[in-house]
């Protein structure tokens, strides 16, 4: 059995087909008849341009233009009459071998983009070799194993899959992914997820034990591979496949219906995010909004502060792709336990009550401002909302409207177009807030309740903490007492509350916190279709008649208890 | 021959993806169709090329055309890099 990263759910079980990758080597001749090496490059770039011709039709049909584009480009490339150009020169009139030519002239090609201080120009280096390669081939007449041509169910297994590669997916013919290297967030594991296959990525060297032919299985949410299973294990995942697929063709239905209650309350249910690459499967989730996201993976997937125009690049994305739909992104969240390689932070006690979020923003202005410019410049895009973190009281909600406001007072003398009534909210996510939730709710458009932080600082429990992680409760009547005093004061300055923790998510807790009268619930995508299924068989005048009774407990396990009791009603 | 004037006003200029859409709209013409930045000349129905020349926002420009289509090329060209571009 192999253990690695679970990248996308589902249970899997079939035959392993292994796709290695041939190391070529490329030798420096001289020929007599250019004449002859010409026709063969043409001839090869021929059949390559053909072979890009399909690749880019299949991916604009399975999965969009905006994902045929890097095909698109790859085709241009081989068109170029400048860089095929000096391929034909160094045959024609240096005589070297057609695939000496090509190698050298696209390492310079390469080179030179590399050398460019641009990321986006230092990535199509890259695009340069994929390119070279798929001709390289064609003339030593290697065959690659081509994904499209599989015909038999299998199970691929690699070291890791290139765009083209996954572009060819047939997901009739293939069952999972396994890959040697990567993390959730590599593109296998994204195209896995809005492909929905089950995917284990970064297995490691361990990949080797599977052989081309065994008989595996696939556990795309715990990240287990298991070769060659005894009958009695097979039968379990046989059984688990089956209950996933039973319960995912149930929920599906959920996608395209509307979060209202059986009496007619409609709420709104919303995804959370970290980067623009996971709308496509909000939107397939069917959620209405984003509400929560996390701007840090922004600033910790470089190795540099993002720049005002990358950051742009990004929320703009997001925003367009959402077409209308709110989007709420949280200004920079960082300290505590994440940290920037690139911006060194003093060592603290501790962390979590230090410096961090709105308190770091603050006090780096010019990194707020960056952010601030960025996110009011992309609200041209869409709907956007702003919302700051860790506000712990008024002045620093008066200090950060402040800023936004010069933000946009500089934008509009630049003749910047964006939209002048942006929202502006916080996350109520320290009790102090939550206090004076009444105070601060006449000062902003929204609240968004952060349960995770909420419930670490009231209960006072660090959740990282083994030893006392059963004190950390969703349940403790103070969380919930606070929680409802939030709803209450936000409802009575007629701002919207929603809440963006993990508790949102929790088809247990969602009866109760639609009682509370919560007006959004943000969760993880994955999440969302199961929430709806609770919303929409539940009626709000019921959940209301949970409100008084669980407030007046004094032990969560009693909450617990009554809300099980209700549940089974 | 025609030359025509033209800033980028793409915010992150022509990088891979706006690249990719000055190609596309040089290589409807029959013209030669060139553009030339700080003196030099880059071939605008080269992806390579035009990636090479590695434009960044309000990067003046000149778009250069010769041929029996050049006045709808240098048109069409100008329109692009200022406007057609995000």
């Amino acid at each position: 059995m192999l253990k690695a990263i679970g990248a996308s759910l589902g249970i899997a079980i079939g035959r392993a087909l292994v796709i290695r990758e041939e190391n070529v080597e490329i030798n420096e001749k001289k020929v007599l008849d250019s004449q002859h090496e010409l026709t063969r490059f043409d001839n090869a770039l021929k059949e390559a341009i053909a072979q890009l011709e399909k690749i880019n039709k299949d991916v604009k049909e399975k999965l969009g233009s905006e994902k045929a584009e890097i095909f698109e480009a790859h085709l241009f490339m081989l068109m170029d009459p400048e860089f095929i150009g000096s391929v034909q020169k160094r045959i024609g009139n240096d005589k070297y071998n057609a695939e000496y030519s090509l190698q050298t002239v696209a390492e310079e090609t390469a080179s030179i983009f590399e050398l460019m201080e641009n990321e986006y120009m230092t990535e199509r280096a890259a695009d340069i070799r994929d390119v070279c390669k798929r001709v390289l081939n064609i003339l030593m007449g290697i065959k690659v194993a081509s994904i499209a041509e599989i015909q038999e169910e299998c199970i691929l297994i690699a070291k890791d899959l290139t765009p083209s590669d996954t572009a060819q997916i047939d997901k009739t013919k293939i069952l999972a992914l396994i890959t040697e290297i990567g993390g959730k967030t590599s593109h296998t594991s994204i195209i896995a997820r809005s492909l929905e296959l089950p995917a284990v990525v970064g297995v490691g060297m361990g990949i080797h034990e599977i052989k081309d032919g065994d008989f595996i299985v696939v556990d795309g949410e715990e990240g287990i591979v298991i070769i060659n299973p005894d009958e009695a294990t097979l039968k379990a995942y046989e059984t688990r496949r089956k209950e996933f697929f039973e319960s995912k063709n149930q929920l599906l239905k959920y996608a395209s219906m509307n979060s209202t209650t059986l009496d007619g309350k409609t709420v709104e249910l919303a995804a959370n995010i970290g980067s623009a690459e996971e709308v496509e499967n909000v939107l397939k989730n069917g959620a209405e909004a984003i509400g929560l996201f996390r701007t840090e993976f922004l600033y910790m997937s470089k190795n540099a502060l993002p720049t005002e125009d990358e950051q742009f690049e990004e929320y703009k994305s997001v925003l367009e792709k959402m077409s209308g739909k709110p989007v709420i992104i949280r200004t920079l969240d960082i300290g505590g336990d994440k940290e920037l390689d690139y911006l060194p932070m003093d060592k603290e006690m501790n962390p979590f009550l230090g410096y961090r979020a709105i308190r770091l923003c603050l006090d780096r202005t010019d990194i707020f401002i960056t952010q601030l410019r960025a996110l009011v410049r992309s609200s041209a895009h869409g709907k956007l909302k702003i919302m700051f973190p860790m506000i712990s009281n008024l002045q620093e909600l008066r200090m950060a409207k402040k800023i936004l406001k010069q933000c946009k007072d500089e934008l509009k003398s630049e003749g910047v177009l964006f939209d002048e009534d942006i929202e502006v909210g916080i996350m109520i996510e320290i009790p102090s807030a939550a206090l004076i939730s009444d105070i601060l709710a006449k000062e902003v458009d929204f609240f968004s309740i952060g349960t995770n932080d909420l419930i670490q600082y009231t209960t006072a429990v660090d959740r990282m903490n083994e030893k006392i992680s059963y004190l950390y409760d969703f349940y403790h009547p103070g969380v919930l007492r606070l929680i409802k005093t939030v709803i209450d004061n936000g409802h009575k300055a007629g701002i919207m509350v929603g809440m963006c923790g993990e508790m949102a998510g929790d088809t247990k807790l969602i009866p109760l916190l639609l009682g509370f009268g919560l007006d959004e619930f943000s969760m993880s995508a994955s999440s969302i279709l199961n929430a709806r299924k609770t919303v929409t068989n539940s009626s709000y005048e019921e959940c209301t008649k949970l409100t008084a009774p669980i407030l007046g407990f004094g032990d969560s396990d009693e909450i617990k208890k009554f809300i099980e009791a209700n549940s089974k009603k | 021959m025609i030359e025509k004037k033209a800033i980028v006003k793409s915010e992150t200029g022509i990088h891979a993806r706006p690249a990719l859409a000055v190609v596309k709209v040089a290589a409807k013409f029959k013209s030669e169709v060139l553009i030339v930045k700080d003196g030099n000349e880059y071939n605008a129905k080269s992806i390579v090329a035009i990636m090479c020349m590695a434009a960044v926002k309000n990067d003046e420009i000149i778009v250069r055309t010769n041929g029996e289509d050049e006045e709808a090329a240098a048109e069409a060209m100008v329109e692009i890099i200022e406007e057609g571009l995000i």
